[in-house]
């Protein structure tokens, strides 16, 4: 007689998390070095690398399907990251760098991923050429494609902040918005500015391929707050420290179900498994909420007093969980608080109770940032690049990753809705501060590297 | 270690007790040549709750067909039919 390998009641537990918890392994990332594809031509450089994304990731969405079916695990998104297209294409003008975007995008599709990431910069002391040609190529980018994503890192604790890059890519997220006007400036939800960008992110939309990466690598990012809200409802008399410990657990059995499929994937592919991020990532669906485990912890509200705290202790007990159950953990990994993609905060921001200022305190405990935040489309570029410098400080100053994706929609004021359907989801428009930051980010030059960077 | 060499599944039927389940899943295991190693059966939650170890080594059907097979078959006897690698709960719930 074969002895069970799990209990029947383990068995179930596993199923109920996947059936009604909404478990679900979020992204499949392959990274994709494109050193090897310069050029001195959009064609030379565009042709090199569709040749090469098309080659490497040819089975990378049916062999995430294949697992999908065997293992019975969700596995909601396939996706690619690439190297820095600036250190790709150095030498090419924003004109050209629109054309190689338009190659990405066409990589992307033919072999069925829903985004490529890596229409990146790395500017966080300052700028090369190619660096400054492929920001101003990121408005008509995001624009004329569907499936390319940007990013550009504006600021490290080892390097300070580029307050030119800042102040730039506050014209630069309100160009986007406008040539994307009539789909309320959905090209700004492809857009991440961050400070401390790590390079094996395998969320979108800031997932670039950094250059200490190997030739071709897998990243997980994995999903689960329905099975954490689970257990937080479940236990509503436990004191904090046990239920730290509880989510510990919780995130244990979630990370592992990205280990297996980071495993086994790489495996079938070929190529070196690269990291797990343990991230809890919310939908827009109910019960699928970060806001809501906040609340289940004892808030009335996500945003009003004590959120921050709930937020650390929810971050930090996801990541002792998360970091025993894999070998390899990188990203991102924090509790991302995307506004759009989560219905519990968007319902926060709607009572009144979640406000910028607030959502800005709790990117100093958590991953990742000021998240899909939509703003009035009149605010200037100057209040976006100082909400991008508040933002890059908070990283700046705690070492950590902190990211910047807002959406000033065009025509839109504070209480009106954006909507982008899918798992982007849809948003109210927030109150910005109404007082100039003007003068400030017109100085521009770079904040220096704090003390904290001086650790040798 | 990674399961790819491993050709155990675990078969999990949930529903409310009737007869012929047990015929009706086994039946199909059979044609397949698949192997029954173990069946347990308990009421959880209330509801009647089946979980078979199988090795689907010898199996003369894609593991897709077979799991389509048994969803089918499960719909017919009005149960829930989930058939899963079984590293799925191994990697889950022990290190």
């Amino acid at each position: 007689m074969v002895k069970y390998v799990v209990s029947p009641e383990e068995i179930l537990e596993t199923l109920e998390m996947l059936r009604s918890q909404k478990l679900d392994i979020r992204t499949i990332t392959m990274g994709i070095s494109l050193r090897d594809c310069t050029g001195t031509s959009a064609e030379e450089v565009g042709g090199k690398l569709y040749d090469k994304i098309t080659g490497v990731a040819s089975r990378l969405v049916q062999v995430g399907e294949d697992i999908e079916r065997e293992y019975g695990i969700p596995i909601i998104n396939k996706r690619i990251s690439v190297t820095p297209l600036a250190l790709v294409a150095d030498s090419l003008s924003p004109r050209e760098m629109v054309k190689v975007g338009s190659y990405l995008d066409r990589a992307a599709r033919e072999v069925g991923v829903n985004f490529i990431g890596g229409f990146s910069a790395l500017v966080h002391k300052g700028y090369t050429r190619g660096d400054l040609a492929l920001i101003n190529a990121i408005p008509e980018t995001l624009a004329g494609t569907e499936r390319v994503c940007a990013s550009v890192n504006v600021g490290t604790t080892k390097a300070g902040i580029n307050m030119d890059a800042v102040s730039l890519l506050g014209q630069i997220i309100k160009q986007t918005a406008e040539l994307t006007a009539a789909e309320d400036g959905i090209g700004c939800a492809k857009l991440v500015v961050f400070c401390n960008a790590p390079e094996d992110n395998p969320f979108m939309a800031g997932a670039f391929h950094g250059v200490g990466e190997p030739e071709v690598t897998i990243n997980i990012g994995i999903s689960g707050p329905g099975v954490v809200l689970n257990v937080v409802k479940q236990h509503p008399e436990a004191d904090l420290g046990t239920l730290s410990n509880l989510i510990k657990n919780t995130a244990f059995k979630i990370t592992r179900m990205g280990e297996l499929v980071g495993r086994v994937a790489s495996q079938r592919l070929g190529v070196d498994f690269g990291i797990v991020d343990l991230s809890l990532a919310p939908t827009p669906a109910v019960g699928d909420s970060v806001a809501e485990i906040l609340e289940a912890m004892g808030l009335e509200r996500c945003g009003t007093h004590g959120t921050t705290a709930a937020l650390a202790l929810l971050n930090d007990a996801v990541k002792k969980g998360g970091a025993m159950a894999s070998s390899y953990v990188g990203g991102l990994s924090g509790a991302f608080i995307p506004v759009s993609e989560d219905n519990g905060m968007i319902e926060a921001v709607e009572a009144g109770s979640l406000t910028l200022d607030k959502l800005e305190a709790m990117t100093s405990v958590c991953s990742v940032g000021l998240d899909m935040i939509a703003l009035p489309g009149d605010t200037p570029a100057e209040t976006i690049a100082a909400i991008i410098a508040d933002e890059a400080a908070i990283g700046l100053i705690n070492c950590k990753t902190t990211a910047v994706r807002i959406i000033p929609a065009p025509g839109k004021q504070e209480g009106d809705w954006i909507e982008f359907g899918g798992l982007l989801g849809r948003a109210p428009v927030m109150k910005v501060n109404r007082f100039a930051s003007h003068d400030f980010v017109r100085r521009g030059g770079r904040i220096p590297a704090p003390i904290q960077a001086l650790t040798n | 270690m990674v399961g790819e060499e491993g050709h155990r599944l675990i078969i999990t039927v949930v529903g409310h007790d009737r007869v012929g389940i047990i015929a009706g899943i086994s039946g199909i295991l059979a044609a397949a040549n698949v192997n029954i190693l173990d069946i347990s059966q308990t009421i959880l939650q209330g509801f009647f709750t089946m979980v078979m170890v199988v090795d689907s080594k010898a199996s003369t059907v894609e593991l897709a067909e077979l799991k389509e097979l048994l969803v089918k078959k499960g719909e017919e006897l009005g149960l829930v039919v989930n058939v899963q690698h079984e590293d799925v709960f191994r990697f889950m719930h022990r290190i």
